[in-house]
């Protein structure tokens, strides 16, 4: 819903119903002299402050501590951090049952993560279409036209959640992980709990990808140019060039797909990774360092981590990587709307993968620890839901953190979503109206990357999503704000 | 409308969620979790209270099991120390999954688990919002104020069910 005001000068358009301050997404317009788009920028609060947060507190606190930043995937916080304290508690190797149990959680957060993107936020403009009317496209709407998706959506969810509270003994806060280990095996009642059900959740996804497709197909040429443009792409990947969601060295590829680096352990990443900061944005711009600031920039995420990937080693996710990447011709595919699509096939992946490890005897075992000699730094990085998520601690003598640096998913797309916003204002900006139409074009673009709001707070008085336009010399043209 | 109303016509005492969501590790963004946990450790019968960063789709099916649900959020903005405001179903698209509003949650609830609890909105008056694990003294104050509201109310609503 929006509303419109006057604004206070000849060249100013205010449309103003302001419910939100922080948590929010900010996305400003910038035309040139001649009236046409030169840019878009799409703001968003980021972590403000966790990396000075964390300052102080002892290192194996931190996989517990992480979890605040974000309400979404705290489990993938959890995970890279505990990864980055066995390097610091000098363990190179955690034992079977321990990398298996996180890779269980893992999953489990990957596979309800994804579900409540793809049914909540996506599905509404995919299988309603993109102009239905916004008082239907919503979850209620495509569960009316499609009664199965919330079923779908729901229990998914739940059974994502109960696989992580299996893990990590409650589905909030979930205390799984320790440095080098795990302080959990899982219980014969929750595994045969969860072996009911896995296959009910693969067969789920699998029509949710069918629907899916059915989209695609009846709208090829939206698919394909809707907010659309080649880049480089980045994910971890296994040591064979397989998908590996939890461990990997990091692998980027070029648009054509040929590599960029590849095999790249998490402790090397500023060798090949930059940190950009603009002083019009809280988010920084990481860069390839190769390619530098102009042409480093690239995207991560479920098309990422498809792009990047030689196969799945799950046969129902690799046939659908196959069917998938024909869209490339033989290089990657770009479409950003195929964010969607690699995200079910990632699903599905996740499913098959807990199915694999819930009849894998060593999660029932019992040696969970392993210690070493401790070291100064710890440097970890995971495939989140959203993408490639990076921690990174340094620890004085007295086991304090004395540093932090995090890059999470949404930073990595930083550059990726404001090229998206461009794209759709180019195409869809017509005058000095932010028109509906330019508005949920906007939401859907920035809805295929789901950009986290980490650890912004959640209270009420937020402001959601705000559209501005600007002329040449920066002065506001217009305003309007999604409620 | 008096809260005690519809309850009266329950045939047994309503079955009452409260459902506190907000960021501990962000201060006054705590109130909504600190709100759960001291309805939690009353230890009522029928009263379950639980706590979460925010509110996520797979929440429907407890909001659907209850006759009433309180959700409960820190404010940035309104009265102090705190306001209530009735909750009806309404879908909504947002921009991000990090966003799901009471309204839309109740219309999930009703559209896929068949349950159209009555609900309420109560907004505590937060201050601050920053990286500290702990709420500020104004916070605390209308956090104080808010549970002497809510458990009254509760009460009241549990007298009300016929014996």
């Amino acid at each position: 819903m929006s509303d419109v005001q006057p604004g206070q000068g000849p060249r100013k358009i205010v449309i103003d119903p302001v419910t939100r301050v922080e948590g929010h997404g900010k996305v400003t317009i910038r035309l040139n002299e001649a009236g046409e788009v030169e840019q878009a920028r799409f703001h968003i609060v980021e972590f403000r402050g966790f990396e000075r947060f964390i300052q102080g507190r002892m290192y194996w606190e931190a996989p517990v501590i992480v979890q605040r930043l974000c309400g979404i995937c705290p489990v993938s916080h959890h995970l890279c951090a505990a990864k980055a304290m066995d390097m610091i508690a000098g363990v190179d190797q955690v034992t079977p049952t321990s990398e298996k149990m996180r890779r269980l959680m893992h999953y489990g957060q990957v596979l309800q993560s994804n579900a409540l993107n793809f049914f909540h936020l996506a599905s509404p403009d995919l299988l309603l279409g993109f102009e239905s009317p916004v008082a239907q496209r919503n979850i209620i709407g495509v569960i009316e036209a499609f009664p199965e998706v919330g079923k779908w959506a729901i229990f998914i969810r739940k059974f994502g959640q109960q696989v992580i509270a299996a893990t990590g003994g409650r589905r909030i806060h979930p205390r799984l992980c320790i440095p080098g280990g795990v302080n959990q095996n899982l219980s014969v009642e929750n595994r045969d709990t969860l072996r009911k059900d896995i296959g009910q959740i693969i067969q789920w996804c699998r029509e949710a990808l069918e629907l899916h497709k059915s989209f695609v197909h009846s709208h090829e040429k939206l698919h394909e140019t809707f907010a659309s443009f080649p880049s480089s792409y980045m994910s971890i990947v296994g040591a064979n060039g397989g998908m590996d969601l939890y461990d990997g060295g990091l692998r980027a590829i070029d648009a054509e797909g040929k590599p960029i680096f590849e095999g790249v352990h998490a402790s090397a990443y500023r060798d090949y990774i930059i940190e950009e900061v603009r002083p019009w944005s809280y988010m920084k711009f990481p860069h390839i360092r190769s390619l530098g600031r102009e042409d480093g920039w690239y995207r991560v995420g479920p098309l990422a981590q498809l792009n990047c990937c030689a196969f799945i080693d799950t046969p129902i996710a690799e046939a659908a990587r196959k069917e998938f990447m024909a869209l490339g011709h033989g290089g990657p595919v770009h479409a950003t709307l195929a964010y969607h699509w690699a995200r079910l096939i990632c699903m599905i992946h996740c499913a098959e993968k807990i199915q694999d490890l819930l009849f894998d005897g060593d999660l029932q075992g019992t040696d969970l620890v392993v210690t070493g000699e401790r070291r100064p730094e710890g440097i970890a990085v995971i495939e989140a839901p959203r993408g490639t998520l990076l921690h990174h601690y340094t620890v004085d003598d007295h086991d304090q953190i004395t540093g932090a640096n995090l890059i999470v998913s949404t930073t990595n797309n930083n550059e990726a979503m404001n090229r998206s916003v461009t794209k759709v204002a180019i195409d869809d900006l017509s005058g000095h109206e932010i028109t509906e139409g330019l508005l949920n074009h906007i939401e859907v673009a920035i809805r295929a990357y789901d950009p986290c709001l980490s650890c912004a707070t959640h209270a009420l008085g937020d402001m959601p999503l705000i559209v501005t336009l600007e002329d040449a010399d920066g002065s506001v043209i217009a305003t309007r704000v999604k409620q | 409308m008096s809260i005690a109303g519809p309850c009266a016509l329950l045939p047994r005492e309503p079955r009452i969620l409260v459902l506190g969501y907000g960021n501990p590790g962000r201060q006054d963004d705590g109130l909504g979790p600190a709100v759960a946990a001291g309805i939690g450790s009353l230890g009522w019968p029928n009263l379950t209270a639980f706590d979460n960063y925010q509110l996520n789709i797979e929440d429907a099916v407890d909001v659907a099991g209850h006759d009433v649900v309180w959700f409960v959020d820190a404010a940035k903005t309104g009265p102090s120390p705190f306001a209530v405001h009735d909750v009806q179903p309404s879908p909504t698209i947002e921009f991000t999954s990090h966003i799901l509003r009471p309204e839309a949650l109740l219309a999930i609830a009703r559209q896929c688990c068949g349950g159209s609890p009555r609900a309420f909105l109560l907004a505590i008056r937060g201050y601050e919002f920053e990286f500290v694990e702990a709420l500020t003294p104004g916070a605390t104050a209308n956090l104080h104020a808010a549970l002497a509201m809510l458990t009254g109310r509760i009460r009241a609503m549990q007298m009300a069910a016929p014996p």
